[in-house]
């Protein structure tokens, strides 16, 4: 069929024109994140990993069992998690992906730090104002359905081929959950405990910090839980732009037609998924 | 009335309130006397309030009473403009509140006003004490002299012990007790309840009820009470204001709503009392009965005055108008036969005298085989001040009228016959 619009056209020369007019901003965000990615990756691969692998089940065991973790109760909670990131992260580490897991998890982090960083703030913008919701919903239902490959094309153009783009196509990828969820939260606060507050005087502020962000923290929580899991998988799929760790060696398992690889890479991400997954909804479930 | 000359502390004057888009026209056609439904028709608008007029006096219980959705809610709304009236004015210590800037509305809210919701309200992460906090908090209080008042308001509401326990651990009636000591931490001069007990189940609103009266017979503040329940409106309320569509169908205190209900749809409430324990003594008294001076009038002069009022007792009083007893018109007639000139011997004690407050209730157990009236006297120095029929009474507590009762008479009388 012939086109007749030729939309794509026009998009490519509104990025070409903002790739050369803002270039000092991109390579600054482009040093910024290689520079978090690579210090962070750098420190935590110089800490033996059985230490690391310590810290996270205790962190797990911790959150998962709070503040009856000495007593039997807490024990059963938290053995669980516990014992299962000690036994998926050392069987990562003899299949021998340990700086691999590093690598994505850093990603992991960077990518969901950035995305809560502008996704709760933005929720709770269109919480509290109808016009900033009917603004923002559409973009975010655009980002959300887009196929994840697409950011990557613009996303290597701004930022050339390495963990950048990865990062950023990641963000755009996780950002909504961690909008809507928050949108969500505050919405679903009982408003006669919102009505209470202004009845004793509370400012929009005293309202916002005082009554709504604490009791939408449970659905905030969740929210962070699927940015966390959604930058897993998308920084599975950055590794196509260059982006390093599991991902690229799934990446390379597919070119290489190479079974094993591809399987054990794969394991170690559902592994990495599990831990994520459970810790981060041990945080949202406690009180 | 003595209640003129009270201190008014809420002034409502031709307040209302229009939820919707088009208020302007809305108000107009109001104002132009339209109704309700026609001004919902063609400008979708509902009217909350409607052209609302009363004081609220210092110190009383003010109830608001009415069905679902007659606007009770939008009403205490505006008194401290959670909702922002269409027209008219709140008046609060003389100054109008509709008119007050945002932050002179805060203040209002934080110092002067506090209130008290149906489903509670609470904090549920927060602690009962701090929860009961909340207002001093956001008033900016420091923490320790904040918890230190919310501690003591606690105690009020008879909470000790439950400080650091959150409120889903609390039974109903115990959140609202959390709710109250949280408004009355603030130390506010008016006290706005909606509903407050309404979502409690019987037995423990009737405990609550209790508590409030004994908490405000200390704190003494302005309280305006909503409800939907006439007896809780009795039971609390100082006066009664009846809404209906959002108009005002009548102010006054129980009684007078029970004995002269401004429209049916107050009688319909009314009717659903139990008028025994609201009708007083008051209402029922004939207040200029023909009276028997002691030490004036001898026997033969009561005899007259009987004859006269066609009655077979009268009560005596002193000079002073203090009551005596009672003197029956067959005792008066012995004493005339034996040319007695004083009526001593003739004076009956034995019925107890009442005061104006009594209920129907209260004085059903005084009534007597020999059809004695009640006196009605002055609490503080025995004056008498009406007599009460045991007929009236009966009238009252039955709900029967004097031709019923005659007939119910004659029939006991023949039972009567038949069983000796
Ligand atoms: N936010 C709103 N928007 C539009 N109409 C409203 C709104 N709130 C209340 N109303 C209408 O205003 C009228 C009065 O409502 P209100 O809640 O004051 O009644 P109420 O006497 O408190 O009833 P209830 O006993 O059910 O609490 C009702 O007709 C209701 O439908
Ligand atoms: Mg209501």
């Amino acid at each position: 069929m012939d086109k007749i619009i030729d939309l794509g056209t026009y998009i490519e020369k509104g990025i070409n024109a903002l790739e050369s007019h803002l270039s000092f901003l991109w390579s600054a965000i482009d040093d910024g994140i290689s520079w978090t990615v690579e210090s962070m990756n750098d420190g935590l691969l110089a800490i033996p990993f059985w230490i690391i692998i310590t810290l996270i089940a205790l962190l797990g065991y911790y959150l998962s069992a709070g503040k009856k973790s000495f007593t039997r109760e807490g024990f059963k909670k938290g053995i669980g998690i516990a014992s299962f990131t000690i036994l998926g992260f050392v069987l990562i580490y003899l299949m021998g992906y340990w700086k691999e897991t590093i690598q994505t998890t850093t990603l992991v982090l960077v990518s969901s730090v950035i995305a809560l960083i502008f996704g709760i703030p933005i929720g709770i913008w269109t919480a509290r104002s109808h016009i900033a919701d009917t603004v923002i919903r559409p973009i975010l239902d655009f980002m959300q359905t887009m196929p994840a490959f697409v950011y990557l094309i613009p996303a290597i153009f701004f930022f050339s081929v390495g963990n950048s783009p990865g990062v950023i196509a990641t963000v755009i990828f996780s950002l909504p959950p961690a909008v809507r969820l928050t949108k969500l939260g505050i919405h679903s606060v009982p408003p006669d405990v919102v009505e209470a507050g202004y009845a004793f005087g509370a400012t929009e502020k005293q309202i916002l910090y005082k009554i709504q962000l604490p009791l939408a923290m449970p659905t905030i929580l969740a929210g962070v839980n699927q940015v966390i899991l959604l930058s897993l998988s998308m920084v599975v799929i950055a590794s196509m732009v260059g982006a390093k760790g599991l991902g690229s060696i799934v990446y390379q398992g597919i070119q290489q037609n190479d079974i094993a690889k591809g399987f054990e890479s794969g394991l170690g991400i559902v592994i990495l998924a599990i831990i994520l997954d459970r810790i981060t909804q041990s945080i949202g479930s406690k009180k | 009335m003595e209640e003129e000359s009270r201190k008014v502390k809420i002034k409502v004057k031709d307040l209302t309130l229009i939820f919707g888009k088009n208020k302007e026209q809305a108000l107009k056609m109001l104002k132009a006397g339209h109704s309700k439904s026609d001004i919902l028709e063609k400008t979708k608008c509902t009217i909350g309030v409607n052209t609302a007029n009363f004081d609220v006096y210092e110190g009383e219980i003010f109830v608001v009473m009415g069905l679902s959705g007659s606007g009770k809610s939008t009403l205490i709304r505006c008194l401290n403009r959670l909702r922002k009236p269409t027209d008219g004015q709140v008046l609060l210590n003389g100054h109008d509140i509709t008119k007050e800037t945002n932050r002179e509305l805060l203040e209002t809210r934080r110092t002067e006003m506090s209130m008290v919701f149906q489903n509670f309200g609470l904090l549920p992460h927060r602690t009962i004490l701090e929860n009961a906090a909340f207002g001093l908090e956001i008033r900016g209080e420091a923490k320790e002299d904040r918890l230190q008042r919310a501690q003591t308001a606690l105690e009020t509401v008879g909470l000790q012990g439950y400080e650091h326990q959150y409120p889903a651990e609390l039974s109903g009636g115990m959140q609202q007790r959390v709710g109250l000591a949280r408004a009355l931490a603030n130390d506010p001069e008016v006290l706005l309840m909606d509903e407050a007990f309404s979502a409690l189940d019987p037995l423990i609103k009737s405990d609550m009820q209790e508590e409030l009266l004994a908490i405000q017979e200390k704190v003494h503040k302005t309280i305006v009470f909503i409800t939907h329940d006439l007896d809780e409106a009795i039971k609390l309320g100082d006066r009664i204001v009846i809404m209906k569509d959002g108009i005002i169908e009548q102010i006054g205190n129980a009684e007078e709503i029970m004995t002269n209900p401004a429209s049916e749809y107050v009688e319909a409430f009314v009717q659903k009392v139990d008028r025994k324990t609201i009708i007083t003594a008051g209402s029922l008294m004939f207040e200029k009965p023909t009276l028997v001076q002691y030490g004036k009038d001898g026997p033969e002069v009561a005899i007259r005055k009987m004859r006269t009022a066609s009655v077979d007792v009268l009560p005596v009083v002193d000079k002073n108008r203090k009551f005596l007893g009672f003197v029956w018109l067959n005792d008066l007639i012995d004493l005339a036969k034996n040319k007695t000139q004083k009526i001593d011997d003739a004076i009956r004690t034995e019925v107890s005298s009442i005061h104006k407050d009594y209920t129907v209730e209260d004085m059903l157990p005084l009534i007597s085989g020999k059809k004695s009236p009640l006196a009605v006297v002055d609490e503080k120095d025995g004056r008498l001040q009406g007599i009460v029929t045991q007929t009236s009474i009966i009238i009252e507590a039955t709900k029967y009228d004097k031709n019923e009762i005659s007939d119910l008479q004659e029939q006991a009388k023949e039972f009567f016959k038949w069983t000796k």
